[in-house]
């Protein structure tokens, strides 16, 4: 060991200083099954068990595989997944459990004692390694040769160019971020039925849950307009709420006053937080909350954050009817939907700039 | 078991069999050399070592299960229609990866066990690992020689939950979707390059078709890959080193006491990981986790109330609920910090903090020895203190991931929870940290008092003039060196501020910092006593009053009925 750095405690010092001295390693204990044949062969039998039932638990768990019908049902729960689960269990824990009986009963159990060496390598080895490396330095010629070695380190950082511009095609430029597949004139549906909605239909207080006429079949058609994983990106920033109050409850900010038919509001249904389908409705006080993170919005106060991490209002629809009495949209939201991106404020100024 | 009576493998029928195969590798890879060295190495022996080996075997469960889920899931985000034998959903337009889920599910046997024994293993990997990590910590088993395993230790913890995460959204179920979607926005709120990373993430627009693909690649062959090169690492490095070891009687720093890897460590070892198993698949048996059928397809205009994530991230979930809603905007760009310090900043300053831990306390304490022997956490009462906060600290935010469900379990108000959760996060580390370090230090004065004044023995002794008093009777020699066995406390001199000639020392401004850190690190803490104490010790515990006590060689103490106890 060398003494030029570490300096341990060692016991081996010959003045006494520490309170207590080391007594040492104590005597070994017997355990009981190295001292009485009975017990040994208990344990014996104890552990060979284990391991007999265990092969018997995998036998059983292939003839619950070809046995058991997967409709099955046991306690109310996949018979199968039981009955393979248990037998696959019991028989690993059974082989885990003999095994360290073994070891803890049977195998010998003296302490042993083997002795530290410190991590690092002694000092000829370092000294070695140091000669090595300035051999192989003085013979590659990288100090005497710099233009050698910094055009090497410029082609090599050069390299980072390819590796970063292959990266390009894994996304498109972001776009789309501030539009939604809403424009004038688009009905109002259902999110299940997919059937128009006519004002009268809804009651005071209730929520509706709907989308844009886009994302269903038109009359005669066999898909909609907008389907596959288009539907889901153009889903998640135009799903909508469509909620009636009262409407001397309702507190329109300036400009907002005809967005509404009659209390009838709309608001995206897509949390300005995280981007969650927000729709916990409390109809007595107009408040939406947030299943994801709490997030509550004033639907009577033009959507206004009244509590948790969102920070911008839910975004407000502008309903009108058309001429068959369906709610239609009055433009696309004049507010961004779904969550604050960084290029947010240079895109919202935009379209207040169109409106 | 008797020696005398056993042949030596090589003179045994196998032994002869295999000693040409087993001779021509030999002569290929000169194995005797690296296992003359390992096969009987020495192991110490303690409850709180196993917790590593948990997180170990539970990723090997994790492979094995996980390899067997490949076979039949298909990660792609092409919808097709449902029409396998679960029969609500029968006709319903989902995406691949949902579809061979159900598959797996319903209609491949043992396939619905596999899948969870696969993630229950997955909440072990991660739970078992945080465990591993706290015994690390609270024994200071990271100090020196074994910081760089203590960093690989924080990586592996770190790609383990980005590696839950990802198998967490491949099933592509409300659940699953909805935590994608909680991703999206947290890469949108990253400043000035948020909507780049996620445009290119995702492959487009939020939820695209590229996502799935990818994270299945992520999860069964890049982090799996890295994670196996890292345990390997840590696996070697442990080795190289040689487990860390309780102090105790013949226990020093210098050597190590335990059992041998050949045969003991080996089986005891190679036996718990069938307990893991067996464990997690029972789990896997009798209780259900992540049931996709109930969910439904992931649908970007739907959610569950009640939604959570995994265990893992309920602490990052739990920072994004309390924050508060702060956006600014400057530069013409918009500074979503309600969403990017919670959910980026929360973990990034966790995995920091553990990741510099070791080399902050050095610095604090000037300790450049080696350490092979574990420090019971009462003597570190400042780590020790700092380590419960920082577990405060994990919990509140863990418990904040679940306000809405304590708020309906307990009929509390969400908002109030949420208010307390704010404040507690600053608040309740501190109180952690103050009550921890008062308990360590009361702790280290039971142990001095055990040491000068010997263990309370329960019996009471009436004096000759009527008073009565409990008998106290010194410890056994290997239980009070195992009590001082650690070091003294070092001494703390301010440093000086100018050399000898009263010129100004260069780092005096920094030396006072730290000196003041250090300071602040010892603090309370009760030194271990002076060889003087004990011996003053030793004679007044021989003689009490005049009175020797002779409890006799087999006096163990009483039980709680007085009866003194014995062999």
């Amino acid at each position: 060991m060398s003494d030029e750095i570490q300096s341990h405690d060692s016991s081996s010092t010959p003045v006494r200083t520490e309170p207590v001295q080391d007594p040492g390693l104590q005597p070994h204990q017997w355990r009981p099954t190295d001292v009485d044949p009975a017990q040994e062969r208990r344990a014996e039998r104890q552990i060979s068990g284990m391991f007999t039932v265990a092969a018997l638990l995998f036998v059983l768990f292939a003839v619950s595989y070809f046995a058991i019908d997967s409709d099955q049902t046991f306690l109310n729960w996949s018979a199968s997944n039981f009955a393979l689960g248990a037998t696959l269990g019991g028989g690993l824990l059974l082989i885990g459990v003999g095994i360290i009986q073994w070891a803890k009963k049977l195998m010998g159990d003296h302490e042993m004692v083997e002795m530290r060496h410190p991590a690092r390598s002694s000092a000829e080895d370092r000294e070695a390694v140091m000669a090595d490396i300035n051999a192989g330095l003085q013979e590659s010629g990288v100090g005497r040769r710099p233009l050698i070695r910094n055009s090497l380190f410029l082609s090599v950082g050069a390299l980072a160019v390819p590796s970063v511009v292959l990266l390009r095609d894994l996304g498109p430029l972001p776009h789309g971020q501030d539009e939604t597949v809403w424009k004038k004139g688009m009905r109002v549906v259902n999110d299940v039925s997919g059937l128009p909605i006519r004002p009268e239909e809804i009651e005071v207080g209730q929520l509706i849950n709907a989308e844009p006429a886009v994302f269903f079949p038109a009359e005669g058609e066999e898909e909609a307009e907008v389907h596959g994983h288009e539907l889901l990106a153009a889903k998640s920033k135009a799903a909508i709420i469509v909620v009636r109050m009262r409407p001397e409850d309702i507190t329109p900010s300036e400009g907002r006053e005809n967005w509404g038919i009659d209390g009838i509001l709309c608001y995206s249904k897509i949390c300005t937080h995280v981007g969650c389908p927000i729709s916990l409705w409390e109809q007595q006080t107009h408040h939406l909350l947030c299943p994801c993170h709490q997030s509550t919005f004033d639907l009577a106060d033009n959507g206004k954050v009244i509590f948790g991490p969102a920070h911008r209002p839910l975004p407000q629809l502008p309903l009108g009817v058309d001429s068959e009495g369906y709610i239609i949209a009055m433009s696309d939201f004049p507010e961004i939907v779904a969550p604050s991106y960084p290029e947010l404020a240079r895109d919202q100024k935009r379209l207040d700039g169109e409106s | 078991m008797s020696t005398d009576t056993y042949t030596p493998v090589e003179d045994t029928g196998f032994g002869k069999k295999a000693a040409g195969p087993v001779g021509w590798l030999d002569d290929r890879l000169g194995l005797a050399g690296v296992a003359k060295k390992n096969l009987r190495k020495v192991f110490p022996e303690h409850w709180s070592f196993m917790l590593g080996e948990i997180a170990l075997w539970s990723f090997v469960v994790l492979l094995l299960t996980g390899v067997f889920l490949t076979f039949w899931f298909q990660p792609s985000m092409s919808e097709v229609v449902y029409d396998g034998s679960y029969a609500p959903f029968r006709g319903l337009e989902m995406s691949q990866a949902y579809a061979s889920t159900l598959h797996i599910s319903f209609d491949i046997r043992g396939g619905l066990l596999m899948r969870q024994i696969h993630h229950w293993a997955a909440a072990l990997f991660v739970g078992a690992m945080l465990a591993h990590m706290l015994r690390i910590f609270f024994t200071g088993a990271y100090r020196k020689p074994r910081e760089i395993n203590w960093l690989i230790g924080v990586g592996l913890l770190a790609l383990g939950m980005v590696e839950g995460f990802a198998g967490y959204s491949l099933p592509d179920d409300l659940l699953s979707g909805t935590g994608l979607r909680f991703v999206d926005g947290l890469i949108r709120s990253i400043p000035l390059v948020g909507s780049y990373l996620e445009f290119f993430i995702f492959g487009g627009e939020f939820p695209g078709e590229e996502i799935i693909p990818r994270l299945y690649m992520a999860h069964i062959l890049l982090i799996p890959a890295l994670l196996l090169g890292l345990i390997a690492a840590h696996m070697l490095l442990l080795v190289y080193h040689k487990h860390t070891q309780w102090p105790g009687a013949g226990r020093t720093n210098d050597n190590v006491v335990g059992y041998p890897m050949l045969p003991v460590y080996a089986a005891k070892a190679g036996g718990f990981f069938f307990v893991v198993f067996g464990f997690t698949a029972l789990m896997g048996a009798l209780v259900q986790i992540n049931p996709v059928w109930a969910y439904g397809p992931y649908n970007p205009s739907e959610v569950t109330a009640g939604s959570q994530p995994d265990w893992y991230m309920g602490f990052s979930e739990g920072l994004v609920r309390i924050m508060p809603n702060w956006e600014s905007t400057f530069l013409g760009h918009t500074w979503s910090w309600n969403v990017f310090i919670p959910g980026v900043g929360g973990l990034g300053l966790l995995f920091t903090v553990l990741a510099l831990w070791p080399f902050v306390e050095r610095w604090v304490t000037g300790d450049q020895r080696e350490h092979h022997l574990l420090e019971r956490p009462r003597n570190a009462p400042t780590r020790t203190g700092l380590g419960v906060a920082g577990m405060t600290f994990y919990g509140v935010g863990w418990a904040a991931g679940g306000n809405d469900i304590i708020a309906t379990q307990f009929h509390l108000s969400i908002n109030a929870l949420t208010h307390i959760f704010r404040i507690g996060i600053f608040l309740f580390p501190v109180i952690a940290f103050i009550i921890t370090r008062r308990i360590c230090i009361g702790l280290q004065r039971a142990d001095q008092n055990k040491i000068l004044h010997g263990y309370e023995t329960g019996v009471i002794e009436r004096s000759p003039d009527g008073s009565y008093a409990e008998r106290h009777a010194p410890l056994p020699v290997t239980e009070q060196y195992r009590l001082t066995a650690h070091d003294r406390l070092p001494a703390l001199e301010a440093p000086a501020e100018t050399d000898e000639n009263g010129v100004a020392l260069p780092h005096g401004r920094v030396a006072k910092v730290r000196h003041r850190v250090r300071s602040f690190y010892y603090k309370g803490a009760i030194d271990k006593p002076t060889l003087a104490e004990v011996e003053h010790a030793d004679e007044h515990l021989a003689e009490i009053e005049g009175h020797p006590v002779h409890l006799g060689e087999d006096f163990q103490g009483v039980s709680e009925t007085g009866i003194p106890k014995s062999h």
